[in-house]
């Protein structure tokens, strides 16, 4: 059971692909491979300790706060992520900006808390934080591969296409300026979303 | 238990918001120093970056913390100058051959948030020798460029007085800069509110230490005059003992 809450969001049921939650940031922090990882990570650590926490004392949230209850756990769980990058990963801290802030709006995170921290007990609530948050990893990643090779030439900071080639140095190369705008991370959600489809059928509406 | 009871209502979210302000409060007590030196060594690598010093990648690789904590202590001194009853920050650059640099720090605002910076002008306080520019929040690929060095490089070698010893500044042009022009430089595209509060910046804050500049270049002007002197001096005691001959 443990697996099968582990396995479906990372393909079946992704949240970003599937479910299309969380494409604000999806588009924002793409742009280079680093800060995608970092933002993947985060999400994933909020995601798992929010939905442990709030299954944790699901039974005791008043049910007219709780969404007032779940926002202010998650916020806390940001802006001690926020504040640990920026002691310890300041550089990355500064290109993910308002980003990090903005994981508390993550539709995904409230998502998961409401459709199932608040009715299941704490271990499968964190198998299924981290999931989710792996799920919505592995797009993000996937987006980031695309843009910054295409994009910038490089992956991680690494320039992976040779100087020489690019025309400014008498060469045949030049990177595609598009992708590193916002909306190309939208056609390669796009994209995404049309390879999962044409996999699962299951998916496609009558 | 009820837990849609009103008191238990009040009481949850009293007792939460406590515990969660008592959690936050004490992590930020237990990374602020880490964080306040983060920003600290980032304020030390703009003005060295500003005066074209802290670039080695290797050092940097190796351990940026101190590379550059050393490199400020080696090249760098704060110093402050009294302008109209105002405090004004300066920080001096002197260099192994003994020339001499100086910082100022620039501070504006952007289309999102603050604009800052540092330029470096060399000791004639007109030619600028280097500059480098932050922003905390602008647009990312249009504005946010100004932190990036192919708009910060623009800027060395240009004046900042005119031929006629006026301060002009130096204008951050849409269009396309005349690279003839001393004083314009490129703004960047799509980027022009930022572009413009650059400029600004860069107006207001050098025109606060125009008048330390003139002094300290009349004072300059007064040093090797003197030295003129000193020379004409020196060359009428040669001949003194000349004519005390003579007398004799």
């Amino acid at each position: 059971m443990y697996k099968k809450i582990f396995i479906e969001p990372l393909f079946k049921n992704n949240p970003v692909s599937v479910l299309v939650l969380g494409i604000c940031s999806a588009l924002a922090v793409t742009v280079k491979l680093e800060p995608a990882l970092v933002m993947a990570l985060s999400v994933t650590i909020v995601m798992g300790f929010s939905n442990v926490i709030i299954s944790s004392i699901r039974n005791t949230i008043p049910n007219r706060i709780r969404i007032i209850v779940q926002l202010v756990v998650v916020a806390m769980l940001v802006i001690l992520v926020d504040q640990i990058l920026k002691a310890f990963a300041y550089e990355v801290s500064k290109q993910l900006s308002v980003f990090v802030g903005l994981i508390i709006t993550n539709c995904i995170i409230m998502g998961r808390i409401e459709a199932f921290a608040l009715a299941n007990k704490p271990l499968p609530s964190l198998i299924d934080g981290f999931a989710n948050g792996l799920g919505y990893g592995i797009i993000l990643v996937a987006v980031a591969f695309f843009r910054e090779l295409f994009g910038s030439g490089s992956l991680m900071g690494y320039q992976l296409i040779p100087a020489s080639w690019y025309i400014k140095n008498g060469g045949f190369y030049e990177n595609n300026g598009l992708f590193i705008l916002p909306p190309m991370a939208l056609i390669l959600v796009g994209v995404f979303i049309w390879v999962q489809r044409s996999i699962q059928k299951e998916l496609i509406e009558k | 238990m009820n837990t849609n009871n009103n008191l238990y209502t009040i009481i949850y979210a009293a007792v939460l918001v406590v515990v969660v302000a008592v959690i936050l409060a004490f992590a930020s007590s237990l990374l602020k120093e880490r964080q306040q030196r983060n920003i600290e060594i980032e304020r030390k690598e703009m003005i060295l970056r500003s005066v074209q010093l802290g670039t080695d990648q290797a050092a940097r690789d190796n351990d940026k913390d101190s590379y550059i904590e050393a490199e400020y202590a080696k090249y760098i001194k704060d110093s402050s100058i009294n302008e109209q009853g105002k405090d004004l920050t300066l920080y001096i650059c002197t260099v192994e051959n003994g020339e001499k640099f100086y910082v100022i720090p620039l501070r504006g605002v952007g289309l999102w948030g603050p604009v800052w910076g540092y330029i470096s002008l060399k000791s004639d306080f007109n030619t600028v020798y280097g500059a480098t520019f932050d922003h905390k929040s602008e647009t990312p690929g249009l504005g946010a460029e100004i932190s990036t060095a192919a708009f910060y490089k623009q800027f060395e070698n240009k004046t900042v007085f005119d031929n006629a010893g006026n301060f002009v500044s130096i204008q951050v042009v849409k269009g396309g800069a005349d690279l003839s022009n001393g004083h314009e430089v490129d703004a960047i595209s799509g980027g022009t509110i930022t572009s413009k509060a650059v400029e600004d910046m860069l107006f207001k804050n050098i025109k606060e230490y125009t008048t330390f500049f003139a002094a300290k270049l009349k004072e300059a002007e007064e040093r090797a005059a003197e030295a003129a002197l000193q020379v004409q001096l020196s060359d009428s005691t040669a001949v003194a003992p000349a004519l005390q001959v003579n007398i004799k």
